[in-house]
């Protein structure tokens, strides 16, 4: 029996048993979207954030407008635009090389999910490097620090602190979402379920998938906790 | 182009009709399950700060259930599974013929489920946020307990609950967009059917998206009047809303 | 206390807008019907949000034969046999194959309908190879939870199956060039190779039936439990086959796309 089988074979289920390898291997499938497209979503959320507070009067309106449209639909249906709406411009995705690209339903899920969490991730920045004192940046900028070093150096670093139970909390937001990739034919763990549950019309897979995502979501929430307690044992906020 | 946007139009072949009729189905199971979700939210939060260990035990293990699976999931469990609980409660019942819980009502009470879970977080938070020294001041007034409850803490907890509740809404909203898997036709199930009947994608889902931000960007509009109205008196006293 | 109780449930049960359908035990005047509508030129939702289609007419030519009232509901495939048993319908009418794995979940009427199974593929593909080996790495689409979908589980491990909630999605991404091959019935397919995909796409090879997997043929699925129901359809679709209004609605609906 591969280790794969032994949750099913424990608890006496049948259906976990046979679908369960099909269904660890759809938990990668979701932690590799996940890592990646939070990951990639963050880098682009810092360089938003700052471009957003700092940046030129057009560009903090085009940011705004990026934020508002994402935040206000759908990833569902941000999922079906990028995933059918852009496969339809196949022929101008081949003249421009991208084809390889939009063509696997993989990197669909990923772009859309990154630029997704981006746009919130971007406003959860942005409200706590606002709520850093403005005099914070006049220091930095008195003891002869330049713009971006007293950005990078004094703000950030209290801004990341401040934010990281939000973006913890979008972490947590983001697994449970990329369930809908199972609806683009990605056998992620609901993609992987949903077949199983086609194949057998067993509803107590459903719990158990249920089961392994309540799991996860409670080891990052409790991972979480102890990083923020350690970030902040330095601050007599508690 | 001119001919791609018929689609969208209410002329034959057109679309419109059948996506204003999905939208309306999206915000009518928004508005259904919103006063469910928030009750319940309530009623869970009551639990969370009660002295009863069991209850408080429960209502946590409630929030931390609906909070860790994903929504997608949970609808399936509620419209597959209770559906079947229900039936077999019905002939234990003894009741004649049989029972049918119809997609609207599996939705909302998924729906509110997972609301009730997200927003008793959010109604904590604001009853903590009332001092004691409140309920002890009504009671010295002669207040009854439900009274002191209806009059003295349950306006404040609304103004401060207010910014989150109004968030949860937002999420609400967006999360109807799921209730298309279990074919209730609301937007999402009808641009679906849409795409694949024109094979234009593009089209309809960026229809789609837009009546999602229309109606977000009435819902932040409107929760921001709303707010301005449940501070007033409060900016008096030294902006102590922030 | 046991029947306050109960009655109490009873009424809780009815208050909350609870749809029974009362009392059908003895004799069936309504009946509803699931389809899935968005598998042409089986059953499909027009842009008027009308069910069309040869299963449809089909259907309701069976309901006139038993004088029965009959109501369509619109499922998606993924849930349509769930929601049989979940009785949100009582017989589901969608293109669906009898076979044994579905029968250890519910009952099949008479068959009344068999096509062959085809492959298809965009107009470049060279050749008419559909072996496994022939087929290694390639994406190939299906709908989720059809025979065809078992199918490439079963014999195609080494390709890149894909499981659309609809045939049309996959027909879709067959289109844009996602997908090397679908499979699926050739009636589907036709409509699609005589339609949308006139342009792209091409039959490859006919699909050899297998028995375990494919089944005899496209039935009706009930309750196992309506035994009732299923003499009651078994009848009609008898009647349909004597009288020779099932061929003609099959020739109504169904145009074979030419074979080369």
């Amino acid at each position: 029996m591969r280790w794969c089988e032994y949750p099913g074979y424990l608890t006496g289920s049948e259906v976990f048993q046979n679908y369960g390898c099909r269904m660890f291997s759809g938990l990668w499938i979701t932690f590799e979207l996940v890592a990646i497209s939070v990951t990639l979503g963050f880098a682009l959320a810092i360089g938003l954030a700052i471009a957003r507070l700092y940046g030129p009067r057009w560009a903090q309106s085009v940011i705004n407008g990026y934020t508002t449209f994402f935040r206000g639909t759908p990833l569902l249906c941000q999922l079906f635009l990028v995933y059918y709406g852009l496969g339809q411009f196949r022929l101008f995705w081949q003249d421009v090389g991208l084809w390889w690209f939009f063509r696997e339903p993989f990197y669909c899920a990923v772009f859309t999910f990154t630029i997704n969490t981006a746009a919130y991730q971007a406003e959860i920045l942005r409200g706590a490097i606002q709520s850093i004192p403005r005099g914070q940046f006049e220091g930095a900028l008195a003891l002869g620090l330049h713009r971006w070093a007293s950005l990078r150096h004094v703000i950030i670093p209290q801004a990341m602190i401040l934010g990281l139970r939000p973006l913890g909390n979008e972490l947590i937001v983001m697994i449970k979402a990329s369930a809908v990739a199972s609806l683009v034919t990605l056998f992620d763990l609901m993609g992987a379920t949903r077949l199983a549950f086609a194949r057998s019309f067993d509803l107590s897979i459903y719990l158990y998938a249920a089961l392994i995502y309540l799991v996860l979501v409670e080891i990052i929430r409790r991972v979480w906790d102890r990083l923020e307690l350690r970030l902040t044992r330095h601050m007599a906020l508690r | 182009m001119i001919e791609k946007l018929a689609l969208l139009g209410f002329g034959d072949g057109g679309w419109g009709l059948a996506l204003l009729q999905g939208a309306g189905i999206t915000i009518s199971i928004a508005l259904a399950t919103l006063p469910f979700g928030l009750a319940l939210g309530l009623v869970v939060a009551l639990g969370k700060r009660s002295e009863n260990v069991v209850l408080r035990w429960l209502a946590t293990g409630y929030t931390t259930v609906f909070r860790g699976v994903p929504e997608l999931l949970t609808l399936y469990i509620i419209y597959f599974g209770i559906q079947i609980l229900l039936q077999r409660l019905w002939e234990w019942l003894g009741l004649p013929g049989s029972f049918s819980m119809p997609p609207f009502v599996a939705g909302m009470v998924a729906l509110g489920v997972v609301l009730s879970a997200f927003s008793s977080e959010v109604w904590v938070g604001a009853l903590n946020s009332i001092q004691k020294g409140q309920r002890e001041a009504a009671a010295a007034l002669g207040l009854s307990k439900a009274q002191a409850f209806r009059l003295v803490v349950m306006p404040q907890l609304v103004r401060v609950a207010l910014p989150g509740l109004g968030n949860n809404w937002m999420v609400l909203l967006k999360e109807t967009s799921l209730v298309s898997v279990i074919t209730l036709p609301d937007i999402m199930f009808i641009t679906t059917r849409a795409n694949v009947a024109t094979k234009e994608p593009f089209l309809f889902f960026g229809a789609a998206m837009l009546i999602y931000l229309f109606f977000s960007l009435v819902s932040a509009w409107g929760l921001g009047r709303l707010e301005a109205r449940t501070n007033r008196g409060y900016a008096a006293f030294g902006g102590a809303t922030r | 206390m046991k029947g306050f109780v109960r009655f109490l449930a009873a009424a809780a049960l009815t208050v909350a807008g609870v749809t029974g359908a009362l009392a059908q035990a003895k004799e069936w005047k309504e009946v509803r019907i699931g389809t899935e509508g968005a598998y042409p030129p089986y059953n499909n939702l027009n842009a008027k949000k009308e069910l069309e289609g040869y299963e449809i007419d089909y259907a309701n030519l069976l309901c006139e034969k038993m004088k029965v009232k009959c109501t369509w509901v619109v499922q998606d495939w993924d849930g349509i046999i769930p929601a049989l048993l979940a009785n949100k319908y009582d017989i589901i009418i969608a293109g669906m194959n009898a076979t044994d794995e579905r029968k250890k979940q519910v009952d099949f009427t008479a068959v009344y309908n068999k096509t062959p199974i085809w492959m298809v593929g965009p107009k470049a593909t060279k050749g008419n190879e559909i072996t496994p080996a022939a087929l290694k790495g390639k994406a190939v689409g299906a709908q989720g939870s059809t025979i065809h979908a078992n199918f490439l589980e079963k014999f195609y491990k080494d390709s890149n199956p894909r499981l659309y909630p609809t045939q049309e999605e996959a027909n879709l991404d067959l289109i844009n060039g996602r997908l090397d091959y679908i499979v699926a019935d050739a009636l589907a397919l036709s409509d699609f190779l005589n339609g949308k995909g006139k342009d792209c796409c091409k039959l490859i090879a006919e699909v050899p039936r297998d028995a375990a997997i494919h089944g005899p043929g496209v039935a009706g699925a009930v309750r196992k439990s309506d035994t009732a129901l299923k003499a009651l359809f078994d009848k009609a679709i008898a009647e349909t086959m004597a009288d020779g209004s099932n061929k003609k609605l099959e020739d109504k609906w169904f145009k074979l796309a030419a074979t080369n």
